[in-house]
């Protein structure tokens, strides 16, 4: 559906200097699916998203949508954002304070080259405002409205042209926490409800694991990996990918030997079997990602191998879990534990770590 | 077939010039501001080194302007009364603006909502109207002070003569004080008390604090309000004019005049003089953009305002408000009363019962069946709104460009579009009837060429007013219009400019203001025919018509009244956001 290649786009900073935003960035997003591209701020993921958009104008690449090439370096061709039909939620919402709810929806209609009777313009922005529930309120002011409810608004001007993709910039951002967690339900729920191609763009990873069918994480301009949410999660292909996404303990190792899909490492915390993503020689050396759920804590030295002693250090309630600080050797790692488990600082305590969920990352 | 291919292929990579009626709209306005902001400039230049054009002979280079201007000894006594004129100005108009602000700002006097009213009144009674009313009360043999005194000490000595460098003086800083007391009360506000406040707590005592902390912390406000009045002042024309002139005291803008208007006219020598005086305000307003954006690192604008300590004046809160009252009462109720009392004269005469006895409604007649008082209405109506729409819309279009794009060059529009700001009103008016008499298009004589002096005056206004507005909308608002489907004069027109209307019908209606009391660029451009009010007022004075003058300022104030409440009510409505 939606297909970019070798994008990249560069533009002038304050001082003159030129900025490269995002260095060929290639991905493909199939029909109906949402497609997410996570990263922190400045990584180039709103400018892509806006190279999509038309909004900005990249230095070379391809993008095509549905088949029809909407920009080309190689064919010079560039389509000017308003004869693009996309579909764009923009982070501020940006609706226009001067017109009610019902004429913000129904610009997109009334503009360019469409020229649609009055009476079948009502019918679909009546039609959109009612799957965002907005129906009620189409005479009021557009200033009027809550956040949420103009983050509806923005959603429903996008969705009103029935675009074939719909480009969804940080949406929810601006959101309180509460009220983000709901609208990410509803998001979702009309993202596959009406199966609308999307990309959307957020630095906040839980969004991005919750609404993705898939996800490309950037970094200074590159993706560093694409994949599903389960993926990027469990098998982290670098250091910042595992970072960058939930929290981690980063184990230096060197491999001692490989074998059926699992390497044996000598690391600062004793030895450890753990599965690797890239093929590794023995001797080289790795950072270990282990995430603070996937190691158990027990006062009982457990069954099976994989398993570190340490000393409690701090303890830290959060209500649905406790995190321990435990030293090991040299090391302190992080665990999440069941509020059950009541050692008190400074006893020993076992880690037991599943050699599934520790994953050898090359040394960068 | 391959040979063509690769053939095309270079030229397919060069960037294909699409057309785009946007371009249209902006190459205009572009056009017209460089157009308006460079050329007369440029025309301005050559004339002072050139010989006049006569039909007999071409215009030929020389040097003898300036030499003219410069060799005799007439010059330095003009420079130095200009200096002189100025300075005394500025200093004065600072003295009593700092007074008022102090007193408004960190003090507690009584009846502080009144000095607000202050920053209207110039823009309510036009530089002409002021001037002539101080001449009805300040004259040596007509002033109603002198006459008063006079009979009150029954001598024939002379108290006060507006007829000398102090009264131009008194007279120009008193038109100017409300500008220093809104320049300086921003100063005051833009200072937190807190850095005070901690230089007490730090064990300073008051005179180190005020040395240490508050005087190096206003000093770039300070000379920056002295160097923007000193600017007015040596621009301002209509005291030097009326009351310079009659005693032979010469400024540059009255030397600029007369050397138009002496018999042959020396349009050279009057560029020569417009050139001069035309670097001392650049230069000025130069240095004043540079302190003002050195003051802004040291302003401490939070944006929330602070409520700063005011100082208990106990009972000299009394003597605060007779200060202020008096100077109200020399701003606003002298003036208009001496212009109220005289227009229901049949001659202008001193008050006394016998006067009051003869008042009539004549002079209001008169001027009512005047011959060219109703096409000077029209005209200056006609003036004031094309002028205000068209300075309303190119320049927001001008400051899309400047705020909204990244075009190489926008901070140099910028600048153009700026220019205006340094040119006083009469030079302005040579540049352009230079201009004008040299391309000849038609619009010299004609009511064309007051349009475009309007236009070029008031471009910067425009430019200032839309920004404000412009820096608020956020760029958003405009790209989901592109997403939309909307092109870029569609986005403009249902986008932009809806959301500009604060700024636009301020701007709007302030152009309008100040271009129907416009005075200094006419004088030089006006024709039979083509008068507009301010040129109405200014012959009935040449003819010796007072009360017919002052029947038409009290009618002019009231109307002008009548629109800055508009505005006021307005910018209320519509609200600037200060946020």
């Amino acid at each position: 559906m939606l297909s970019v290649s070798g994008l990249c786009t560069e533009y002038v900073g304050e001082h003159g200097q030129t900025i490269r935003a995002a260095h060929e960035v290639s991905f493909e997003v199939p029909q109906g699916k949402l497609f997410t591209l996570l990263g922190p701020s400045g990584c180039g993921k709103t400018t892509t998203l806006r190279s999509i958009a038309g909004l900005e104008r990249p230095r070379s690449g391809e993008i095509t949508v549905g088949g029809a090439t909407i920009y080309s370096s190689m064919k010079n061709i560039f389509i000017p954002p308003n004869r693009r039909g996309l579909g764009m939620v923009f982070q501020s919402y940006a609706i226009w304070p001067h017109m009610t709810v019902f004429e913000n929806a129904a610009f997109p209609l009334q503009v360019g080259k469409k020229s649609l009777p009055r009476q079948r313009i009502r019918e679909r922005v009546l039609r959109v405002l009612k799957v965002v529930s907005l129906d009620e309120m189409a005479e009021r002011e557009a200033t009027k409205l809550s956040g949420g409810q103009q983050q509806r608004l923005a959603l429903a001007r996008a969705l009103v042209m029935e675009p074939p993709l719909l480009l969804l910039d940080e949406p929810l951002s601006n959101l309180d926490a509460k009220l983000r967690e709901r609208m990410r339900f509803e998001l979702k729920r009309l993202q596959r409800e009406l199966g609308i191609t999307t990309v959307y763009v957020t630095h906040d990873q839980s969004e991005a694991l919750a609404l993705s069918h898939s996800i490309a994480v950037m970094n200074a301009g590159r993706i560093e990996q694409l994949g599903s949410p389960r993926e990027i999660y469990e098998r982290p292909h670098n250091q910042f990918v595992a970072d960058f996404i939930g929290t981690t303990n980063f184990i230096q190792g060197t491999v001692r030997a490989a074998g059926n899909g699992f390497y044996r490492i000598e690391s600062e915390v004793g030895e450890l079997k753990v599965s690797g993503v890239d093929p590794l020689q023995a001797g080289a050396r790795v950072t270990i990602s282990v995430r603070p759920e996937d190691i158990r804590l027990s006062e009982a030295r457990p069954e099976g191998g994989n398993v570190l002693q340490g000393t409690v250090q701090t303890k830290v309630f959060l209500g649905e879990s406790v995190d321990f600080e435990v030293k090991v050797a040299s090391r302190t790692l992080l665990s999440r534990a069941h509020p059950s488990l009541g050692t008190r600082v400074g006893h020993p305590i076992h880690l037991s770590l599943d050699p599934e969920k520790c994953v050898a990352l090359k040394e960068e | 077939m391959s040979t063509v291919t690769t053939a095309r292929a270079p030229a397919a990579r060069l960037p294909r010039l699409a057309f785009d009626p946007k371009w249209l709209i902006i190459g205009a306005c572009v056009l017209v501001t460089v157009y308006l902001g460079i050329v007369p400039l440029g025309f301005l230049l050559w004339q002072s080194f050139f010989t006049p054009q006569s039909a007999a002979k071409a215009a030929e280079f020389t040097f003898g302007n300036y030499r003219q201007a410069y060799a005799s000894a007439e010059t330095w006594v003009l420079f130095w009364n200009s200096v002189k004129f100025a300075t005394g100005t500025a200093i004065l108009a600072f003295i009593i603006g700092t007074l008022l602000a102090w007193m408004n700002e960190r003090t507690n006097t009584p009846f502080k909502a009144l000095f607000f009213a202050l920053s209207l009144i110039p823009l309510v009674i036009p530089g002409i109207l002021f001037t002539v009313s101080w001449i009805l009360l300040g004259s040596p043999k007509i002033g109603l002070i002198n006459l008063a005194l006079q009979k009150l000490f029954s001598t024939d000595a002379v108290f006060v003569n507006v007829y000398s460098m102090w009264g131009m003086i008194w007279v120009d800083a008193l038109h100017y004080s409300p500008m220093a007391f809104l320049l300086m009360t921003a100063a005051f506000r833009a200072m937190d008390p807190a850095l005070e406040e901690s230089a007490v707590m730090s064990g300073a005592s008051v005179g180190q604090v005020v040395y240490r902390v508050t005087l190096p912390l206003v000093w770039p406000a300070i000379f920056a309000t002295l160097l923007i009045l000193f600017v007015r002042a040596i621009e301002s024309f209509e005291v030097p004019a009326l009351l310079g002139l009659p005693v032979g005291i010469q400024v540059f803008t009255s030397a600029i005049y007369q050397a138009v208007h002496r018999y042959p006219s020396q349009v050279g020598l009057a560029a020569a003089y417009a050139v001069t005086l035309l670097l001392i305000t650049t230069l000025g307003v130069y240095f004043q953009s540079r302190l003002s954006s050195r003051g802004n690192k040291y302003a401490t604008m939070t944006g929330k305002g602070f409520r700063p300590r005011q100082i208990d004046l106990g009972g000299w809160r009394y003597v605060a408000v007779a200060v202020f009252l008096l100077y109200f009462f020399f701003i606003v109720v002298l003036p208009f009363a001496v212009l109220l009392w005289s227009s229901f004269q049949r001659f202008y005469s001193v008050p006394s019962l016998e006067a009051i006895q003869r008042m009539t409604l004549d002079p209001y007649r008169t001027i009512l069946s005047y011959p060219s008082l109703w096409r000077s209405v029209w005209n200056s109506l006609a003036l004031a709104l094309g002028c205000a729409t068209i300075i309303m819309l190119v320049t927001s279009v001008i400051c899309w460009i400047v705020v909204k794009t990244r075009l190489p060059g926008r901070w140099l529009l910028d600048n153009i579009a700026s220019l205006p700001m340094v040119f006083p009103g009469i030079v302005l008016g040579l540049s352009i009837m230079i201009l004008y008499l040299y391309v000849p298009i038609g619009v010299y004589g004609t009511i064309w060429i007051l349009l475009i002096a309007y236009v070029t005056r008031f471009l910067p206004y425009g430019l200032r007013y839309n920004t404000t507005s412009m820096l608020q909308i956020h760029k958003e608002l405009e790209e989901s219009a592109a997403m939309s489907g909307a092109s870029w004069a569609t986005t403009f027109r249902r986008i932009i400019l809806p959301l500009l209307k604060p700024g636009l019908v301020a701007g709007w209606i302030y152009i309008m203001i100040v271009s129907i009391r416009e005075l200094s660029s006419s004088i030089l451009l006006y024709s039979p025919g083509n008068e507009v009010l301010s040129i109405l007022i200014w012959e009935l004075w040449e003819n010796g018509q007072y009360v017919e003058l002052s029947a038409l300022g009290v009618m002019f104030i009231i109307a002008l009244f009548v629109l800055v409440m508009l505005a006021q009510w307005v910018g209320s409505k519509f609200g600037i956001k200060e946020s």
